[in-house]
């Protein structure tokens, strides 16, 4: 299949509480293994989902938040997350996993997959998708 | 112009498989194509066939399965999401060791690769939702 399509995955939801964040990373993780040029978006409580440090043990859940740290391995690479959602949960970067991926056109440096962008940003970044699914 | 339809919510505890339904059906009144339906999360339950709504309410997944015989709707069913929530097709139960089917007749149960290709295929992709 030659067509690539910009695929947008938009994450407006909190990691756990509700399946969406986790049925949205099958859908990425599948996706990647038809070659398009996939973005994700982290909005809303869907910040909470980068978070470091999730221990879901006492809930019985699992906690796949470790497979953020994998997506440079898919080569899904842009994580742009809200800048406005993040102050408005009191979150700054540092809260957040530190997600890279390997830039095989530059010696394989490790660059940082996040991507923080205003609200308007996001709009801009929307904007320029052809496809986007909201989870 | 060709679209793909993604449901991301049960029925009757959501409007969002009737929303869908009611805008494919004016999509095809006017001449526009439906390339597929895509159900997930909790919209796959929209495809069980065992379920019994008050006669008083619409039918929600045999207005789908009327849909789908009039207009050869290729409806798809989530695997993953399905497999999870207990929807199952015979290969699927055989595969499974379960003892019963209950997919409706229009429905087919794929994998997630059908909403990429969906994506890649379709003019726009609409998801109804929360």
């Amino acid at each position: 299949m030659s067509i690539v399509k910009k695929f947008l995955y938009v994450n407006r939801k909190a990691p756990y509480g509700t399946i969406y964040a986790q049925e949205a990373l099958e859908v990425v993780l599948i996706g990647a293994a038809f070659d398009q040029d996939v973005s994700m978006a982290f909005l809303d409580d869907g910040v909470f989902q980068l978070t470091k440090g999730q221990d879901t043990k006492e809930a019985g859940l699992k906690n796949f938040s470790p497979t953020f740290r994998a997506l440079g391995d898919y080569e899904v690479t842009k994580l742009y997350v809200e800048q406005e959602s993040l102050d408005e949960r009191g979150l700054t970067l540092d809260d957040l996993q530190d997600i890279q991926w390997e830039d095989e056109d530059d010696d394989y440096a490790e660059k940082p997959s996040i991507i923080v962008v205003s609200r308007a940003g996001m709009a801009d970044v929307m904007a320029d998708q052809d496809v986007v699914l909201s989870f | 112009m060709k679209f793909g339809i993604v449901v991301s919510e049960g029925p009757y505890t959501h409007q969002a498989s009737d929303s869908a339904y009611n805008f494919v059906k004016a999509a095809l009144a006017t001449g526009h194509e439906v390339s597929r339906v895509f159900f997930y999360h909790d919209g796959v339950n929209v495809g069980t066939r065992l379920s019994i709504p008050p006669q008083d309410d619409r039918q929600i997944q045999e207005q789908w399965t009327a849909l789908a015989k009039e207009h050869e709707l290729d409806l798809v069913i989530c695997i993953a999401a399905a497999q999870r929530r207990g929807l199952l097709d015979q290969n699927e139960a055989d595969r499974q060791g379960k003892d019963a089917n209950n997919i409706a007749d229009g429905f087919r149960i794929s994998g997630l690769g059908q909403l990429i290709e969906m994506g890649i295929q379709a003019d726009r992709t609409i998801t109804f939702g929360d």
